[in-house]
């Protein structure tokens, strides 16, 4: 019964033998055009970005090259103090539609920067410490309902987020702080945390959950405590994860742009007071987009905008990405 | 058989002509609620007709009428003479402009405030920035809190030109995008002021304002359309020529008593 069935066997083996290329020629060919396939998705991802921060500098540069634009808003219009009316000590103002337009970014960076660290400053802690206390103290039970409702959060549209901030938050907070105007860059922030603290939860969870079971168990066997485990030598362990979900963090703190529209009142004040109300830089362009002059230097001013945006983060990515690379050495083999 | 594949290719012909039968009317958003009762009434008196009408700003409308994405451009100001030559250039015709309607740009304040008038100048100097309180101008002793709308807005531009004379806000003046939005934040806010058009002022107190004979006057139907209130202005209809075909026939409707009637009822002022 066995000889019989390998007779036949040995038959296709020595097929093989004759012409042994057919069969893995075609796995190789397979796995050639399933490579080229994958490469030439990835590289339509690096493209697509390339092409985007191309056509946006593109049109901002009649900033550089347009005599014209560059009457109405040279560097200097940009970013140093203007005259704005006689008699008045120079200041900052953004005021596009007007007889003589005044472009002045610094109002808009303040803003950017007031709602930014108020939406940071909430959303890193509390992100941080709800990761830790699903991932290191919380029950499974409870782990298993924390998770999916944290992150439900970020999939609440920011619309919504935004409306929420506008008619409820603004309220609370100005009768809980007395805020002169009810729309500030504190309403602002607050509802910008709530779209990124799931972000910065969701992976430093991940993040903690990876830290091999063995560095907690030799913690705990050295007689540290759970908090001290946790917070001395699971976090840290972490630290390269945790970071990346604060750099996503900032980077949607920095770019979101419809809760801000809404819920930060849009006024251009250059003033470092947390209650007054501000204009972002996002915000500005999705305000005034829709009505200027195509090729105006209204337009290419709204285009470097988003040229600045486009730099903020990626050089903060870059300050993120050297930053673990050097921690990661460090924890790993002490080189520094 | 023939008969059959004669019909189907008269559908065909027809199919295009029924969808181009559309007229598209984009523009102000003071004008969008006007517009859209308009185009209710005029289709369900001419069955088979179809008016589509969306806002989004003077400026958004005739940037609109200019690239040819629209036939009728809904505008709460003057066309600028830079947009009125971009027509000329592309299509070699002037634009055409038909006042519709009378909007008076009334000024809101909070419920509780007890400030009944002011002077157009007292206007100025609050929006300006250099009034900051209410006590200023014979109110309580309250900070002042501007709201104002998006630079797209016609209702800005108006307000800039005839209140501010070319100044420029103050830049604590919060822009919100659009005049119900500016509503209900005055509503909201014991000290705010906001502007915005007649039609809207719910829940907050309209403010008289001091016309050139020194009385004060409530932006109402009469001192509107009398030119009393000081604050008033014509709103506009735009074609790139003479309106023709489906948009005359629209336009023809909304000048005609029962559109003017609807003027009326939207909160407007009838131009007739």
């Amino acid at each position: 019964m066995a000889e019989s069935a390998s007779v036949p066997a040995i038959a296709p083996l020595r097929r093989g033998e004759d012409r042994p290329l057919p069969s893995i020629r075609r796995r190789q060919l397979r796995e050639a055009a399933i490579r080229g396939v994958i490469t030439l998705i990835a590289l339509t991802g690096i493209a697509a970005v390339v092409l985007i921060f191309v056509f946006v500098a593109r049109e901002a540069l009649p900033l550089l090259t347009d005599p014209e634009v560059r009457g109405e808003a040279s560097f200097g219009k940009l970013f140093l103090p203007q005259v704005l009316r006689p008699n008045r000590p120079p200041g900052f103002m953004w005021q596009p539609v007007s007889g003589v337009p005044k472009y002045s970014m610094i109002p808009l960076f303040v803003g950017t920067l007031k709602v930014t660290a108020v939406s940071m400053l909430v959303s890193v802690p509390v992100g941080i410490a709800a990761a830790l206390f699903a991932s290191e103290f919380a029950p499974p039970r409870l782990r298993e309902v924390l998770k999916p409702v944290i992150e439900l959060l970020a999939g609440i549209p920011s619309v919504v987020l935004g409306f929420f901030a506008l008619m409820v938050m603004a309220t609370w907070l100005q009768s809980a702080f007395g805020f002169s105007f009810r729309l500030n860059a504190v309403v602002a922030g607050l509802g910008l945390a709530l779209t990124v603290i799931p972000v910065i939860f969701t992976v430093s969870e991940d993040a903690l959950q990876a830290v091999p079971r063995a560095y907690r168990e030799a913690s705990l066997a050295l007689g540290a405590t759970r908090w001290e485990t946790a917070f001395r030598v699971v976090l840290p362990a972490a630290a390269p994860g945790v970071l990346a979900g604060v750099v996503l963090g900032f980077g949607r703190s920095i770019g979101e742009t419809m809760i801000v529209l809404m819920a930060s009142g849009n006024a251009a004040i250059t003033s470092w007071s947390l209650g007054d109300s501000v204009r972002t830089l996002p915000a500005t362009i999705a305000a005034e987009m829709g009505e200027v002059v195509f090729g105006g230097a209204h337009y290419s001013v709204l285009f470097f905008i988003g040229v600045e945006l486009f730099l903020f983060t990626f050089v903060l990515n870059a300050l993120a990405a050297g930053f673990v690379k050097r921690l990661v050495r460090r924890m790993s083999g002490g080189k520094a | 058989m023939k008969r059959m594949l004669l019909a189907l290719a008269a559908l065909a012909a027809a199919v295009p002509a029924l969808a181009s039968a559309a007229v598209t009317v984009k523009g102000s958003d003071t004008m969008v609620i006007l517009a859209q009762r308009w185009a209710e009434d005029y289709m369900n008196r001419n069955p088979g007709k179809k008016v589509q009408v969306t806002g989004g700003g003077s400026g958004t409308g005739i940037a609109a009428l200019i690239n040819g994405t629209t036939e009728i451009a809904n505008a709460s100001r003057e066309m600028k003479a830079d947009e009125k030559a971009k027509i000329r250039e592309r299509y070699s015709v002037l634009p055409t402009e038909i006042p519709v309607a009378q909007d008076g740009v009334a000024l809101y304040v909070n419920e509780s405030n007890p400030i009944s008038q002011l002077t157009v100048d007292q206007l100025h100097q609050i929006y300006v920035g250099d009034l900051t309180n209410w006590k200023q101008v014979g109110g309580p002793d309250q900070r002042i809190v501007l709201y104002s709308r998006e630079n797209s807005s016609g209702t800005y531009v108006f307000f800039k030109e005839h209140v501010l004379k070319g100044d420029d806000y103050a830049p604590a003046a919060q822009t919100l995008p659009g005049t119900a939005a500016v509503v209900n934040a005055v509503a909201k806010e014991k000290g705010g002021i906001g502007y915005g058009g007649a039609a809207y002022a719910k829940g907050v107190k309209e403010l008289k304002v001091v016309g050139k004979d020194g009385q004060a006057y409530a932006p109402s139907a009469e001192n509107v359309k009398s030119g009393k209130y000081p604050l008033a202005r014509p709103l506009f209809m735009y074609t790139r020529a003479k309106p023709a075909g489906e948009a005359k026939a629209f336009i023809d409707y909304c000048l005609s008593p029962e559109g003017q009637q609807l003027v009326t009822k939207v909160g407007y002022f009838p131009i007739k």
